[in-house]
């Protein structure tokens, strides 16, 4: 069978995100959003109380009368926005990865700008000699399965990230990027470790889905999976890039790779390192 | 429609979900006798759990769906046992195992009581039965301390190699024990506790409504099939009639996954082979077909979309969503397989490769595209129709084949992608013509107390919830993936195959392992 030729048959089929904007990058409903109303907080009535108990997460929290939503333990159930759609609604878009935990919280909620600055920097120094050539070690900490799915999506013809200089590699020791997925069980923790321990400096973590941010809705049980920040924290690691998403899709994760390398930012646009990308 | 149902001739009795029968014998010896009998006399092992001090077996029979259980006493020491089914019923093998590391249950004369789900100091103590949670966790060891894991073959030259948890590419973490001279692989081991969730007690406590979320997680690739047997057993207990639009939705999105899953699987096996365009073209294929379920639904794995009583509204109309470009897209996988059955360099690694044959099919009452490619026909859209596969046409027979290997079991998805889009168009017609506007019940569910049964036929074959409510929570729930019945068969798919073999083998199984971890 002719294969070669026949890979050519349908033209192109790869996304132009983040050079040009993409369609489904922009539609797909990735996040919850809360809805601030002008110059108020959001309003804290019956219905968004009724929302934050129903939440089976607890992602919703109700403090001094104002509303806020953790994106790291959402698991985009839609609860919320059936309970009280005039303060909760999903949010097209899928620029939903964050360099700090905090930057998951939106609604009523100070963001630290000093500490984001602090993470960026850091970030920025540790990415600085990667350039074009940017290498993934992706551990499965326990997760359900359907964020493999997603990752293996990104190097389809549709993603392509090998386009973007990004490759998923089979060694701990070329991988500059490690991405985890899952609650973080126990059973994990060893091989998780072992593979940092594998990889040469400096090393770039991701937590990629809600599971891996929090625990998300299966995690907290007797096997301690409550997210993987806690099992790198012993090693003496944090995570640099979180994404949220049950499971995350495969352009947010891109989202937060790009983010990491600083080639794109936090609402996915281009930024000047990312110029020729 | 009506003329292809009635040539329908089902491959066992037709019978409706219901509350399963339960059979209460009096101690452990005749339960072990009790399910002996029924298993010999052709009823089809279906799962073994605890529920505190009870043991449970799950059959198939000619009546439907049974329990049978039994109370197990303590000894004065705490212990618990009762009489191995795995040397006469070979599929208990990992449920006895897995229901020793969770409930503590001790199967006496079990051919290997090693641990399968937790990871567990070797000589520690397992739970007792009924133990609660927190006494579980403790138990549990760090894999920094866990000792490797068990080599059976010596011998000279043998080694045995450990495949994972963390392997090459992007892959759930498992890991296999090759004990091979090189080349062959006489003998495997498959340890999946790495990533153990404590799925079972997860469920505890929980509402319908909620726990259906957790459904969805138990094995995120089929997170439809879940979600729908989790709902039938609810419904079951309720006594909730779905709307009819709904009935014929829930096919939609179940015949969806089932597509990207078989995909999936292509798209490995092509991965297996080197057949880079295949790989790309599948993947893309795949990825139309989850933004199909995400424009549908919201997500790409169609999660949210199924509740307990119906579904969730679509966000567009399916009419909508299934235009020209989804018949362009049949035609394009249509003719993509048709290319690669045809590639010799690919055939010739499927061919003869990972063979099970019927005999054991049978005797290991394979579940799935593995069980059918290997003659043994369990598919609960046959066995026991559910929602709109009562009323939309089916084949007369679901796709079997007779060659048992891994290109039986390519062949096999092939046939139900065929199915699955006439089913998926069949359905969106059906769709428009229903008056019923409703796509769930009007009253939120509630479930009486007692034991309840769902099943569905995912992609990987027949998802089976066996649940006891207690005041409209759930007070055990048994969330079986065809992964965990099914995997096990991995041990026996090595005849005269090779190291090289492996991925073929692994890929044409195409389960996941999150299913079998819990």
């Amino acid at each position: 069978m002719a294969w070669a030729p026949h890979g050519l048959a349908n033209g192109t089929v790869t996304t132009k995100w983040p050079r040009r904007p993409d369609a489904y990058f922009d539609d797909f409903p990735a996040s919850v959003e809360v809805v601030v109303p002008e110059d108020a907080a959001p309003a804290a009535d019956a219905a968004v109380l009724a929302a934050a108990n129903a939440c089976p997460t607890r992602a919703i929290a109700v403090e001094a009368g104002e509303v806020s939503l953790d994106r790291g333990r959402c698991i985009l159930c839609g609860r919320c926005t059936r309970l009280a759609p005039e303060t909760f609604r999903f949010e097209p878009g899928s620029a939903t990865a964050s360099l700090g935990r905090e930057g998951l919280i939106v609604g009523a909620h100070e963001e630290n700008d000093e500490a984001l600055q602090r993470l960026r920097a850091d970030l920025k120094a540790r990415v600085r000699h990667l350039g074009r050539s940017v290498h993934i070690r992706h551990v499965d900490a326990g997760s359900d399965g359907s964020d493999e799915w997603e990752l293996q999506a990104l190097s389809s013809p549709v993603y392509d990230i090998h386009r973007l200089g990004i490759f998923f590699t089979a060694s701990p020791r070329h991988a500059d990027i490690l991405m985890v997925t899952g609650i973080g069980t126990d059973g994990m923790a060893g091989p998780l470790r072992r593979t940092l321990d594998g990889m040469p400096e400096p090393i770039v973590v991701m937590a990629v889905g809600t599971d891996a941010v929090s625990g998300g809705l299966v995690g907290g049980g007797y096997t301690d999976g409550i997210g993987i920040a806690p099992r790198l924290a012993s090693g003496g690691r944090g995570v640099d890039v979180w994404v949220p998403g049950s499971p995350a899709s495969p352009f947010s994760v891109l989202h937060g790779i790009l983010l990491a390398l600083g080639r794109v930012d936090e609402s996915g646009l281009r930024t000047r390192r990312g110029g020729r990308a | 429609m009506s003329e292809a149902r009635t040539n329908a001739t089902p491959t066992a009795p037709t019978a409706p979900l219901t509350t399963p029968s339960v059979t209460t014998l009096p101690d452990t010896a005749s339960w072990h006798d009790g399910v002996v009998a029924a298993v010999t006399e052709g009823a089809r092992f279906a799962g073994l759990y605890a529920d505190r001090d009870r043991l449970i077996a799950v059959l198939d029979g000619d009546h439907g769906f049974e329990l049978i259980e039994t109370t197990i006493e303590r000894d004065a020491d705490g212990t618990a046992s009762y009489p191995s089914l795995s040397n006469e019923v070979p599929p208990a093998f990992w449920y006895e195992r897995a229901a020793y590391d969770l409930s503590g249950l001790i199967p006496t004369g079990h051919p290997r009581p090693d641990p399968l789900l937790l990871p567990l100091h070797p000589g520690s103590d397992r739970p007792a039965p009924g133990a609660p949670v927190t006494d579980l966790g403790a138990l549990i060891v760090s894999a920094d301390t866990d000792a490797p894991g068990p080599v059976d073959l010596r011998g000279h030259g043998l080694l045995t190699l450990m495949f994972g948890p963390v392997r090459s590419g992007v892959s759930e973490s498992i890991e296999f024990l090759i004990e091979t001279p090189g080349e062959d692989i006489p003998h495997l081991n498959i340890r999946p506790h790495f990533k153990h969730r404590g799925i079972a007690k997860r469920f505890e406590a929980l509402a319908p409504q909620d726990a259906v979320l957790v459904a969805e997680r138990v094995e995120g690739i089929a997170s439809v099939a879940h979600a729908l047997a989790f709902s039938h057993a609810v419904e079951s207990a309720a006594g909730t009639r779905v709307p009819p639009r709904a009935r014929l939705l829930r096919v939609v999105y179940a015949e969806l996954e089932r597509i990207a899953n078989h995909l999936e699987c292509a798209m490995r096996l092509s991965d297996a082979a080197g057949l880079s365009v295949a790989i790309a073209r599948f993947a893309w294929h795949k990825e139309l077909v989850m933004r199909t379920m995400s424009t549908l639904t919201g997500s790409r794995f169609g999660r949210g979309a199924v509740i307990p009583g119906g579904v969730r509204a679509p966000r567009v109309d399916p009419v909508v969503a299934f235009d020209a470009d989804w018949s362009r897209l049949r035609n394009r996988i249509l003719d993509d397989r048709r290319r690669v059955m045809r590639t010799s360099s690919f055939l010739d690694r499927l061919r003869g490769t990972g063979v099970l044959d019927a005999d054991y099919a049978r005797r290991w009452a394979l579940v799935g595209p593995i069980g059918r490619a290997s003659a043994h026909a369990v598919d609960a859209r046959w066995q026991h129709p559910y929602d709109g596969y009562r009323s939309l046409p089916l084949p007369a027979e679901p796709a079997l084949d007779t060659d048992g290997d891994a290109r039986a079991r390519l062949r096999v998805r092939w046939q139900e992608v065929d199915t699955s889009f006439d089913l998926i168009e069949r359905a969106v017609v059906a769709l428009d013509q229903i008056e019923d506007s409703r796509w769930s019940g009007d009253r939120p569910v509630t479930v009486p107390d007692g034991p309840a049964l769902g099943v569905a036929e995912g992609p990987q074959g027949e998802v089976l919830y066996s649940v006891r409510f207690e005041g409209g929570v759930i007070a055990r729930c048994l969330a079986r993936s065809p992964a965990l019945h099914d995997l096990v068969a991995f041990h026996d798919a090595f005849h005269t195959d090779v190291f090289t073999d492996f991925a073929f083998i692994e890929a044409s199984f195409g389960l996941s392992y999150a299913g079998v971890a819990m």
